[in-house]
């Protein structure tokens, strides 16, 4: 069978460092900080009490109130990111064909907000199981994508993928797929998550997996760096319209880049830490340079995982040096999570708009607050240290790793 | 208007995102303010949790208008 091209012609994005794409992107260029104290709860007696919360964010402005008061704050972000990428694409809504659009988006948690409201109301009460009917719908993951189709009459394939950091990786490359093999001609996609919440920052905590840097939370998220110490949830989402190319052009579509390749592998390791010699990472990397039909030497930039974990860090750059050889000492590196934060099962989706925004302005966005580079890291490699530069990207990769050992990673080219 | 009332349509308001001009006695959750099933439930259990009652399903079925649900509440009173 022959593959079918696809291509983005559309992009939304709801993040700490901006609330639409032009925002997003300008933060991104000029190396801005999204992390600051946590406003969401009380934090005092957490030992993390920073995030990268959205700015100026009010849920009003976009969705109405009776609507909005249904959805978890994970799924009003997936609205308002798609709404943006939908309006963006520029789709004729009355010639369209929504039977053959797909909303399949990535949430690693899902509603946990709506979880720990309903929970601890029922803790509180005498055990009588007062639990509000839309409990259920706003709390599964799957309502991120089941409004987002409800909201458009988009009528095609509709889930949402869980690989924990790596599930809107999953979901592009899953979009990617119904696209190119025919099934369907257009589909929504990208992932959000909402985690500054009492759950998921006291579990992740207590995993000694965030940042404790409480007294400078603007440069707590440093990768790379030799003093870093965890990364920082972050919240909000990312979407990308993906669709076939012949329909694309003959509709006269604005396309940003061609998605040319997704590739996925499991670590079979730990389901919390990353293998030790970084082999899921290179093999997610080697899938996907071979599903696009590449050479390595042919990707200019790599926007990596680089959460700022002291194990993750090294171990992507290691496989990235395994896979890529001496062209790894060419290419512009950077984890753009050091300015949004970790956007868990949002970041792929986040990240792989950072990419396309990267491809369309030539441009690296850095890899902000390295004070002192881990000299445990390859000195060779360019990691964008600091401050964005200028050049040429015809094609960028961008990874996602997750809790549980999913790796996964989609390519994108100038077209 | 009683308190019971008044309270009633502003519960009816805010859950069900309408107007207090369309909360009128005769006015129904599902045919005339937009409420679906679930909708229904929740109103029910605001009711319980505002004026501390307890409201059984078989009850609950009957109460479908804001008059039925003013009249059984100032009822339980």
């Amino acid at each position: 069978m022959e593959l079918k091209r696809v291509v983005v012609t559309g992009l939304g994005a709801l993040t700490p460092i901006g609330n639409t794409v032009g925002d997003f992107w300008d933060g991104l260029s000029k190396g801005k900080n999204g992390c600051g104290p946590i406003t969401k709860f009380d934090a005092e007696k957490f030992r993390t009490r920073f995030a990268c919360e959205l700015k100026d964010f009010k849920v009003e402005d976009f969705i109405n109130p009776k609507e909005a008061r249904k959805m978890d704050p994970f799924t009003q972000y997936a609205v308002v990111a798609s709404d943006e990428a939908i309006a963006d694409a520029g789709f004729d809504m009355e010639t369209l064909n929504k039977n053959k659009v797909g909303v399949i988006w990535g949430s690693g948690i899902g509603g946990l907000k709506t979880f720990e409201d309903e929970m601890i109301y029922f803790g509180q009460g005498d055990g009588t199981p007062k639990i509000n009917p839309f409990f259920i719908p706003k709390m599964i993951a799957d309502s991120s994508s089941g409004q987002i189709s409800i909201r458009n009459g988009f009528r095609g394939p509709n889930y949402v993928t869980v690989s924990a950091c790596s599930s809107a990786n999953n979901a592009i490359i899953d979009a990617f797929n119904y696209i190119r093999t025919g099934r369907i001609h257009v589909c929504v996609t990208g992932g959000s998550e909402a985690p500054v919440t009492i759950a998921s920052v006291g579990g992740f905590t207590a995993m000694h997996a965030m940042s404790t840097r409480n007294d400078d939370p603007a440069t707590a998220c440093r990768p790379y760096d030799v003093d870093r110490d965890g990364f920082i949830v972050g919240e909000g989402a990312g979407a990308l319209i993906l669709e076939e190319y012949e329909h694309a052009k003959a509709r006269g579509a604005k396309i940003y880049a061609e998605l040319i390749g997704g590739g996925f592998s499991s670590d079979a390791h730990h389901i919390t830490a990353p293998h030790p010699e970084g082999y899921g990472a290179l093999l997610s990397m080697l899938d996907a340079l071979e599903d696009a039909g590449i050479k390595p030497e042919e990707v200019d930039y790599i926007n990596t995982h680089g959460t700022s974990t002291p194990i993750g860090d090294p171990q992507e750059i290691k496989a990235i040096v395994d896979c890529f050889g001496e062209h790894a000492y060419k290419m512009s590196i950077s984890s753009t999570k050091s300015m949004t934060g970790h956007l868990l099962g949002g970041a792929g989706a986040v990240e792989a708009v950072a990419s396309v925004l990267a491809i369309q302005h030539q441009f690296v966005p850095p890899t902000i607050n390295i004070f002192n580079r881990d000299p445990e890291i390859d000195q060779r490699i360019d990691l964008t240290e600091n401050i964005g530069k200028s050049r040429k990207i015809d094609i960028a990769l961008s990874n996602g790793f997750g809790f549980g050992g999913h790796n996964a990673t989609v390519i994108f080219r100038k077209l | 208007m009683s308190d019971i009332a008044e309270k009633v349509k502003s519960i009816i308001v805010e859950k069900l995102g309408v107007e207090a001009s369309e909360v009128t006695p005769e006015a129904s959750f599902t045919n005339d303010l937009g409420a679906d099933s679930l909708d229904t439930v929740e109103l029910i259990m605001e009711f319980e949790k505002e004026f501390s009652v307890s409201i059984p399903d078989d009850q609950a079925e009957n109460i479908q208008t804001v008059g039925q649900a003013i009249a059984y509440l100032e009822n339980a009173k």
